[in-house]
């Protein structure tokens, strides 16, 4: 398990490959398909310092707002990245981004963004929104609630050991694409095809 | 008996609370896997977060759904006045984070903020002879029911003809082509013949069935079976990360077509499979899993 720590350098992210377990601590931003719409249209300033050396989650979350004013975070597991697919690359490249979590993966595109720039893809546990929450210790901040609503807004969050699999590297690698290409060639011969 | 909080309670059951016979599936699938491996890892995960969500009454996933009601009623019940309460209900339970907001109108974009809004929830009612009223709820995430699909036999890219053969081959296609895209392993709903609405419909009332609960009929009891091994032989397993169980079952039901259509839907469940059932019989009400 290795335990990792926002901001990351270059270096550090580098040295990630498929397969490797992390634990990730530090500040990270939600954000889904308004978000990125947004990020690579406007390319906002606002939420430029929460993403320099730090990580985007694909995470739309229930949020609790708490009687003092300050938000907690309820279930909050990943969801499914390939959607931010035409834009990712060009928001990790743009913002400085060292790595995106996600569920089920990317393709292409993020592949070549991931190895051109300098960032991983790390997979969480879809479904497991209730374990996930209890790693996020703080809700620093809040962007664009009221436009896109809860699930599709900036939240900007304190993580503590969340836990991950590299599942995409910046080397060129995908767990992803090799379980697609195995699992092709099982389909072929149960449908009688090979 | 105020009946908005029971309907409340409904949702609150469905949303943190996964039924029994899903979480001794994903346990049998945990031992299964071999030690080390991601797919044990994140059924692992998986199944400590049930634990997590159950114990302190908080949804297990962040994507509560979309809320879908089956409700059975006898004649001189209305709807209306059931519909509206289950409305308030949404509300209430959204207030109460036991769901997201999910209902999004498509035209401006804007997120009603409480789950109601048109045709949100969605209610398939209809009418019998029993003196009680059931509701079956189903929570179906988005993640996977945008890996559902619908064929058209024959299937031309994959050789799948107008046969029980054919309509295999879609399935197994189907599943490949989601990968760990619906959050595997999930549990496959399959609706054979009718017309479009209605196949789509027959795919997702299969997933008020228990796992390993068998169709009637032995021919598709087999298949069933058959399929089941099939599919998880991709070994796509928990999350797409490899690994021996891609599905926890599979059901499927047929019904007649037109003589000129051939349609299959499959519908997937994630592992965080949500639908709880409510029995209101004379001013008393009992929840089933």
């Amino acid at each position: 398990m290795i335990k990792l720590r926002i901001p990351i350098s270059e270096e550090e992210i580098r040295k990630l490959k498929v397969g490797d377990e992390v634990l990730l601590s530090g500040i990270i931003v939600t954000a889904r398909d308004q978000a990125h719409k947004l990020m690579v249209e406007e390319k906002p300033d606002f939420i430029r310092p929460y993403l320099k050396e730090s990580v985007i989650y694909h995470c739309g979350p229930i949020v609790r707002k708490n009687p003092d004013g300050t938000w907690s975070f309820v279930s909050a597991g990943p969801t499914t990245s390939i959607r931010e697919e035409p834009y990712q690359a060009d928001v990790i490249c743009e913002y400085n981004v060292r790595g995106v979590i996600g569920k089920g993966g990317m393709r292409e595109k993020t592949l070549e963004g991931l190895k051109k720039c300098g960032a991983v893809y790390f997979h969480a546990i879809g479904g497991a929104g209730a374990l996930i929450a209890n790693s996020v210790k703080r809700v620093v901040d809040v962007f664009k609630l009221e436009e896109f609503g809860t699930p599709e807004a900036f939240w900007v969050i304190e993580v503590e050991d969340l836990p991950l699999v590299v599942t995409m590297d910046s080397h060129g690698n995908s767990l992803h694409e090799k379980i697609l290409k195995e699992s092709e060639e099982k389909a072929k011969e149960l449908l009688g095809l090979k | 008996m105020d009946l908005t909080q029971a309907f409340v309670e409904l949702l609150r059951r469905a949303s943190t609370d996964l039924a029994p016979d899903v979480e001794q599936a994903l346990r049998e699938a945990y031992d299964r896997e071999d030690d080390g491996t991601p797919a044990k890892a994140v059924l692992r995960t998986i199944l400590q977060n049930v634990e997590l969500a159950r114990k302190n009454s908080i949804p297990m996933c962040q994507d509560t759904g979309s809320l879908i009601f089956y409700i059975d009623m006898p004649e001189g019940e209305k709807e209306n006045y059931y519909k509206e309460i289950i409305k308030e209900a949404a509300k209430i339970a959204t207030e109460k984070q036991y769901l997201r907001p999910n209902a999004v109108n498509p035209i401006t974009g804007k997120n009603s903020g409480n789950n109601v809004g048109k045709n949100a929830p969605y209610f398939h009612i209809s009418r019998w002879d029993k003196d009680e009223i059931r509701v079956r709820l189903l929570l179906k995430g988005g993640g996977s029911e945008n890996v559902g699909t619908q064929y058209k036999l024959p299937h031309a890219p994959i050789k799948a003809g107008r046969d029980l053969e054919g309509v295999r081959k879609v399935i197994i296609d189907a599943v490949y082509k989601a990968q760990g895209l619906g959050c595997a392993p999930g549990v496959i709903g399959v609706g054979i013949g009718g017309d479009r609405t209605t196949s789509y419909a027959l795919s997702k009332e299969q997933f008020f069935r228990r796992i390993g609960e068998r169709h009637p009929e032995k021919e598709l009891a087999e298949f069933e079976l058959r399929l089941k091994e099939d599919l998880n032989k991709l070994n796509i397993g928990p999350m797409g990360f490899g690994g021996k169980t891609t599905v926890l079952d599979v059901f499927v039901d047929y019904q007649h077509r037109h003589p000129a259509t051939f349609y299959v839907a499959i519908s997937y469940n994630c592992w965080a499979f949500r639908r709880k059932t409510m029995v209101i019989k004379n001013g008393e009400v009992t929840y089933y899993d």
